[in-house]
Formats: C-alpha cells, sequence, structure tokens
C-alpha cells in the first residue's frame, strides 16, 4: 500500500512537469477558447484609455481593443482591460497576461529585438514635449536648465530627457513617477517645474485640469515617438490579425467606409478593394483563420480609424489633438494602409 | 560462552527500507530529497525552456550597456553615460544609505519610546501606546504614500521664497528651506581647503581623513583615561573625575581643525527654478526614511520594553540596595541583561527595514529596486537576470546585517561557566 502512495506521487510529478512543458500558445486558439481579449492599457489617460465611473473604458488606444475583439470573437464587448504601467507592460505581453498591448507605448529597434515584441503598426505618430505653468514665464525648453522635471520611469521619454539636456549642456532634476495620475498629482502640487511625456499624454493629461488655459505644452519635440500596439514575438498569424485589423480601420477611412455606411457598401460597393476589405468578395478572413467579415465587425465596432480619432482625442475632444502627422497620406499625412490585395 | 549468531540480525531484505523501523526514516529521507531535487530541477528546466521558447537567452552582458537614464540621487558620482551595473551601485548606495540610517534613527525612536512606555507619568505612556499601536498596525506602504502626501501638499514650492513678500520663509536663521521637492539645508565649505585623494572620479579629502582621524584617537584617548580612572578606584576606593578631560579630548582638536582649515557652513540660495549651493535632501529620501524610522522604531520599541521588563525587578531593588543611583542602575544592571532579550528580535527589524525599504519606488526614491530592479529591467525586459541579481544582492546584504549583528549578540549574551 504504502509503496503505491510514493509511486503514485512520483508519477503526478513527472506527469504535471511534461504538461507544463506542452503548454507553448496559440494566441488565437488561446483567446477563442477563453472567448474574451485580454488587452493590455494604460493605467489611466484620459482620451486613450481610461475607465469611466462606471468601469467601463474608453479610449483611443480601447477602440483597437475592441476592434480586435470585434474582429476575432464577434463581441467587442468581450475584452478584459489590465492597466498597466510604463514598468509593467511589457513584461505582462511576455509573460502572457495579456494578448495584446494597446497602450501609447513606442516602437524602438531595443524592444523590437531584444525584447522579443512584434509591433504591428503605428496608430499614433507622436513626439515628446514638455508641459509647463505658464506663470513659470517659460516659453522654450532650452530655458529649463536646473528645472526639477517629473519623469515616468521605464519609459522611453526617459532616455530622451537625459539625452536632451546632455545634448543641450544643460542640468536637471529628475523627480521619477510610476504612472500618468502619479504625475499629474506632483505637477499639479508644484513639486517640479515641467511633466513631460509624449505631447498626446501631455494634451491629455492638460484636458483633465481643473485650469487648462494656465498650462503650455511648450513648442520643442524633442524626439520621433511612434505609438503603436504590440504582440509577442514569434506568433506570426496572431501578429497578422492585429496588423491587419489596425491596417483594416486606417483603409476604412481611405476609402470613406464608416460605421454609418458600412452595411450599405458592403452590398452595393462596387470597389474591389472595398469588397476585399469587407469580405463580399475574396474570403481573406480565412487567410488568418478569421472568417470573411472580420474586417467589417472591426470597422463597425468604434468606426474607421478617423472616426475613432474624431471621437476620442480629436479637436472637437477636450484632449483637442489636430490629425497632423496622423492624417492620411491622401491628405498629407502618414496614416498608410498596405493594399487588401 | 554462547555466542547468537543471525538471530538479532536477520538478513537484509528490500522490504525492511518500508516495514522495519530502523531503515524506514533513512527511506523517507531519501524520497523526500529526491522529490525536492526533481521540483528544483523541473522548474529551472521549465524557466530555461520557456525563456529559449521566447527567445531570451540569460546573459548578464546588459549590465555593460550605456543606462541612459539620470538617477535623483547619488552618493557617487554617475551620469547618463554610465552603465548599467555603476546605475545598480548607485542603487545599492541609495539602498544602503537609507536602511543603515533608518536603522540608527529607529533604535534611537525604539528605545526612547519603549522606556518611556514604562514611564510612572500616565499621560506620556498613554501617548507612547497609541503611538507603538498606531503605526505597527498599519501598513507601512499607507505611512510612506501619507507622509509624501504630507510632504507635496503641504510644503511650498521654491517658488514661494522667491521675491520681496516670499510666500514663505526658511526657518533657523534662513538656513533651512523646507520644499515640496527636498529640504535645501547648508552644505560645508573650507576657506583653506587641502588636497583631495583621487579614485577614480570619486576623490577623498585629506580634510575628512583628519577629522576621522582626530575622533578615533580622541576615542582611544578617552578608553585610556577610563581605564586609568578605573585602576585608581581599584586602589583608592575613588574615582577621578574625567569627564571634562574627555569633553576636552573631543572638543579641542576638532575645534582647531575647524579653525585650521576654515569649516563653515554655505546656506542654500534660490537660484533659476532651485536652491543652489547647499545640499537638497530629495522629498523621497527623507519621506522614506521618515516612514521606515517611525514605522520600524514602533516594532523596537515593543522589544525594548519586552527586554527592560524581563529584567527581574530584583536586580533593581538590590542595586539600589547597594546604593546604586537609577542611571547607574539602568546602565550597569538592567540594560546589560535587557540587551540579551533585545539583540536577536532587533536583528530581524533591522533585516526588515533593509528589506522594507524596497518600497522606495513608491515614492521614486531611486535605490536598488527603483535602478536594476526598475529602469533598468524596463529598458532591458531582462526580468529573469534582474530579479536574480536582486535577490542575491538583497540576500547577501541581510547576510552581512545579520553576521554582524550575531557577533555584537554573543558578545552581550549571557557567559555560562
Amino acid at each position: 500500500m504504502k509503496k503505491s502512495v510514493f509511486f503514485g506521487s512520483v508519477t503526478a510529478v513527472a506527469l504535471a512537469a511534461s504538461g507544463a512543458l506542452a503548454a507553448e500558445g496559440d494566441t488565437l486558439k488561446e483567446v477563442k477558447a477563453r472567448d474574451v481579449l485580454n488587452c493590455g492599457v494604460n493605467t489611466g489617460l484620459i482620451g486613450f484609455a481610461a475607465p469611466d465611473a462606471n468601469g467601463n473604458w474608453s479610449g483611443f488606444d480601447v477602440a483597437f481593443c475592441k476592434a480586435m475583439a470585434a474582429a476575432v470573437l464577434g463581441d467587442a464587448t468581450k475584452v478584459k482591460y489590465v492597466p498597466t504601467t510604463g514598468q509593467t507592460r511589457f513584461t505582462a505581453l511576455s509573460s502572457g497576461e495579456v494578448d495584446l498591448l494597446a497602450r501609447n507605448s513606442t516602437w524602438t529597434f531595443q524592444r523590437d529585438t531584444d525584447l522579443k515584441l512584434d509591433f504591428i503598426g503605428v496608430n499614433y505618430f507622436d513626439g515628446q514635449g514638455f508641459m509647463v505653468r505658464k506663470d513659470l514665464g517659460v516659453s522654450s525648453a532650452k530655458e529649463l536648465n536646473g528645472a526639477t522635471i517629473c519623469i515616468q520611469t521605464g519609459t522611453t521619454t526617459e532616455l530622451n530627457l537625459a539625452d536632451f539636456f546632455k545634448a543641450n549642456g544643460m542640468d536637471y532634476q529628475p523627480v521619477n513617477i510610476d504612472s500618468n495620475a502619479e504625475g499629474e498629482q506632483q505637477y499639479m502640487a508644484g513639486a517640479c517645474d515641467a511633466y513631460t511625456t509624449d505631447a498626446s499624454g501631455l494634451a491629455a493629461t492638460r484636458a483633465s485640469f481643473a485650469d487648462p488655459e494656465n498650462h503650455i505644452i511648450l513648442p520643442e519635440i524633442i524626439s520621433k515617438e511612434p505609438l503603436g500596439p504590440a504582440v509577442r514575438h514569434g506568433d506570426n498569424n496572431w501578429g497578422d490579425i492585429a496588423r491587419w485589423t489596425l491596417y483594416a480601420l486606417i483603409a476604412a477611412e481611405e476609402y470613406g467606409v464608416t460605421s454609418a455606411n458600412i452595411d450599405e457598401l458592403a452590398k452595393s460597393s462596387q470597389n474591389p478593394e472595398v469588397q476585399r476589405l469587407l469580405g463580399t468578395t475574396d474570403d481573406m478572413g480565412k487567410m488568418i483563420g478569421l472568417d470573411a467579415e472580420w474586417a467589417k465587425r472591426a470597422i463597425k465596432a468604434g468606426g474607421n480609424y478617423g472616426e475613432i480619432f474624431a471621437a476620442t482625442i480629436g479637436e472637437q475632444t477636450p484632449i483637442g489633438l489636430a490629425r497632423g502627422l496622423n492624417a492620411q497620406w491622401t491628405q498629407g499625412g502618414l496614416m498608410y494602409a498596405m493594399p487588401f490585395r | 560462552m554462547v555466542t547468537y549468531t543471525g538471530a538479532d540480525n536477520p538478513p537484509f531484505r528490500l522490504s525492511m527500507l518500508i516495514y522495519d523501523r530502523r531503515y524506514r526514516s533513512l527511506t523517507l529521507q531519501a524520497i523526500v530529497f529526491i522529490l525536492v531535487m526533481l521540483m528544483a530541477s523541473w522548474l529551472i528546466n521549465n524557466t530555461l525552456q520557456n525563456l529559449s521558447a521566447m527567445g531570451k537567452t540569460f546573459s548578464f552582458d546588459f549590465l555593460f550597456r550605456r543606462a541612459g537614464y539620470d538617477i535623483p540621487q547619488q552618493l557617487i558620482p554617475y551620469n547618463s553615460d554610465d552603465t548599467h551595473l555603476r546605475a545598480a551601485i548607485i542603487g545599492v548606495l541609495n539602498t544602503l544609505l537609507v536602511s543603515i540610517t533608518g536603522c540608527i534613527s529607529a533604535t534611537v525612536v525604539g528605545v526612547l519610546v519603549g522606556v518611556l512606555r514604562l514611564s510612572s507619568n500616565w499621560l506620556i505612556a498613554r501617548l507612547m501606546t497609541i503611538y507603538v499601536e498606531v503605526f505597527r498596525n498599519i501598513p507601512l506602504l499607507l505611512w510612506i504614500l501619507v507622509i509624501l502626501a504630507v510632504f507635496t501638499e503641504v510644503m511650498p514650492a521654491p517658488n514661494a521664497y522667491r521675491g520681496e513678500n516670499p510666500a514663505a520663509t526658511m526657518i533657523l536663521f534662513d538656513t533651512i528651506a523646507p520644499t515640496n521637492r527636498y529640504t535645501a539645508v547648508p552644505s560645508l565649505g573650507m576657506t583653506n581647503p587641502p588636497a583631495t585623494i583621487s579614485l577614480g572620479r570619486e576623490g577623498i579629502s585629506w580634510a575628512f581623513i583628519a577629522f576621522v582621524v582626530v575622533i578615533a584617537a580622541a576615542w582611544f584617548g578617552n578608553r585610556q583615561l577610563r581605564r586609568w580612572a578605573k585602576n585608581v578606584q581599584d586602589q583608592t576606593g575613588k574615582r577621578p573625575t574625567t569627564w571634562w578631560i574627555s569633553l576636552a579630548m573631543f572638543v579641542l582638536p576638532v575645534l582647531f581643525l575647524i579653525w585650521y582649515f576654515g569649516l563653515h557652513l554655505i546656506p542654500p540660495v534660490l537660484r533659476g527654478f532651485n536652491f543652489a549651493d547647499g545640499t537638497n535632501l530629495d522629498n523621497a529620501f527623507v519621506v522614506l526614511w521618515l516612514a521606515l524610522t517611525l514605522y520600524t522604531g514602533a516594532f523596537i520599541a515593543e522589544i525594548v520594553r519586552g527586554g527592560v521588563l524581563a529584567v527581574s525587578r530584583g536586580q533593581t531593588e538590590a542595586a539600589f540596595a547597594l546604593g546604586l543611583r537609577p542611571r547607574r542602575t539602568m546602565s550597569l544592571v538592567v540594560l546589560p541583561q535587557a540587551l540579551r532579550v533585545i539583540v536577536p528580535p532587533l536583528i530581524s527589524q533591522y533585516l526588515n527595514l533593509t528589506k522594507n525599504s524596497s518600497l522606495a519606488i513608491a515614492v521614486g526614491y531611486m535605490d536598488l529596486r527603483g535602478t536594476l530592479g526598475g529602469t533598468t529591467l524596463n529598458q532591458t525586459g531582462r526580468e529573469m537576470e534582474c530579479m536574480v541579481l536582486m535577490m542575491g544582492i538583497y540576500l547577501l546584504l541581510c547576510l552581512i546585517i545579520s553576521a554582524g549583528m550575531n557577533i555584537f549578540n554573543s558578545r552581550v549574551k549571557l557567559r555560562e561557566r
């Protein structure tokens, strides 16, 4: 009797070991089986990703999570939002805690290669800026010598800041903070003279102030910050789904497909590219493991790229960002979807 | 004589490993050991497999790459061009600084509160009880955040000190300026500075060495003096008065050095955005130090109280009966006996404080957790290596503290014949 207990436990350990080793993932299959998309977002940045009083997330990055859920699971609400800080986001992605990271993260060489992430595209072309109080009397970042600056640790902005001050032969005193909310609090209390992050983040932060008119964003943009969603390295099909969902949103704006006219266009459009995009002809969804109408659902979830931009961070919103570099390539911007062919 | 052969020692059979009591415990231990080893090797193997499945290697090369980020408080020179390794060393030094200063101040607070809680003054004893219970029963992280909020929201910004009629004024004869970023305190300057010994990018001033040598000499001199006084007391029964000689030994040479080097205070001056010339004590450091001190101090107070109460009342009464005054009774009779009870749990508190200092990240104090385990980890994506390294460093730190305190403990513990 006793013998069998010993051998039993040894066998159990061996089985558990082999079982754990076999768990090597296919993200699409996992997401479908779970029937919910785990989407890594910001812990709270108005306009990009922030929960409202009822805990419903909304924003520019959140809209991409919804589009993905609609494309893959057929329901834009099947998303579990996982708030991540600048420090935790990549670990959350590479450890499998989230399937997708839609959290204004800058696409850099090292993150793409050494950190084993795959950036699937750029959804916002940004640059790092500085925000100061108007009464500080500063009109240029070059006048910030000796200033105390709030900076989120673990971000590319931290490195750009060090380089910018070094290149200009100036000194500064960093105040390291962990999240945008903390940075906002420290900046508002005057614990730092300037707050630096991506210009879009500054605009979003300023929009949440009670007195936005008393704060200015300095004209210097000290870096290129191409922000985009990222997936884990190695699951190419999942990367393709995410990449082409983003292109579907961008292409939809280019071809005038909106959430309002999409059903009608799916039936009546004579444009072959629109037909392929909406799955009327050529079942492109099959090539990436989805059905024919995946892109149609993704666009319907929150509208095309332009609609999402206008609804979350555009000029009609409190954040008030102009399209600028983020206009369609046909309008002089950099937004350019690869052909659906 | 009859010799029994074989009756007591039956031939060994395999089943005896389980059914014979003499072998059973050995068998069990061997099996448990094998299981534990299997588990460990599985964990390591699993980790390595998963890392390689993600295409990651296990390497510490990243430590020698350019860090690229700045650190607010540095004890040795550092800039963003230095390596991640040097950033980690800065972090270790910051951890050590807040741990050591925290341990010292927590001990002072703890001893004071612990003794006062035994005071016969009802009000003082109750106040100390309230302090201990409040700080002991609320998590440290909350204290850190509360104190940070107080420092950030209540203290004036440096700007408030500007202008003809400033909103805030410096305290202590215009020498100290508390702000919501740092506390600006005067720094030391010398009118006749001696040369410095250069050690790479860091230098040690001869003046510093001179002060250390003089104070060490005074300490040794004082010891000799007390030994001499004890001899005189043993022979004649009368202890010569020595306090003024001790005082002179410490004060006069130091005064001479101060005059010789022209040591003076340089008050902080508001220049540009911030105070300059003086030393700016980062709020992150002050907040963390204060929280660690008050929190751990409450625990140490209880340990001290327990230690003093553990010394039998009869010891005090006997000392009084011999004619010893209360102060002497405390230092010669009660405290040496109480230390035996106090020191072992005190070691744990020092270790706790050192480890708790890793909560520094909550206030942006760049300790080991903030540099190696924070920005470096995040910029390089080397979670495994950073975590292993960080755990190793904390383990080493705590073992060193523990070893040092155990040496002290063996000196104060009861000597048995």
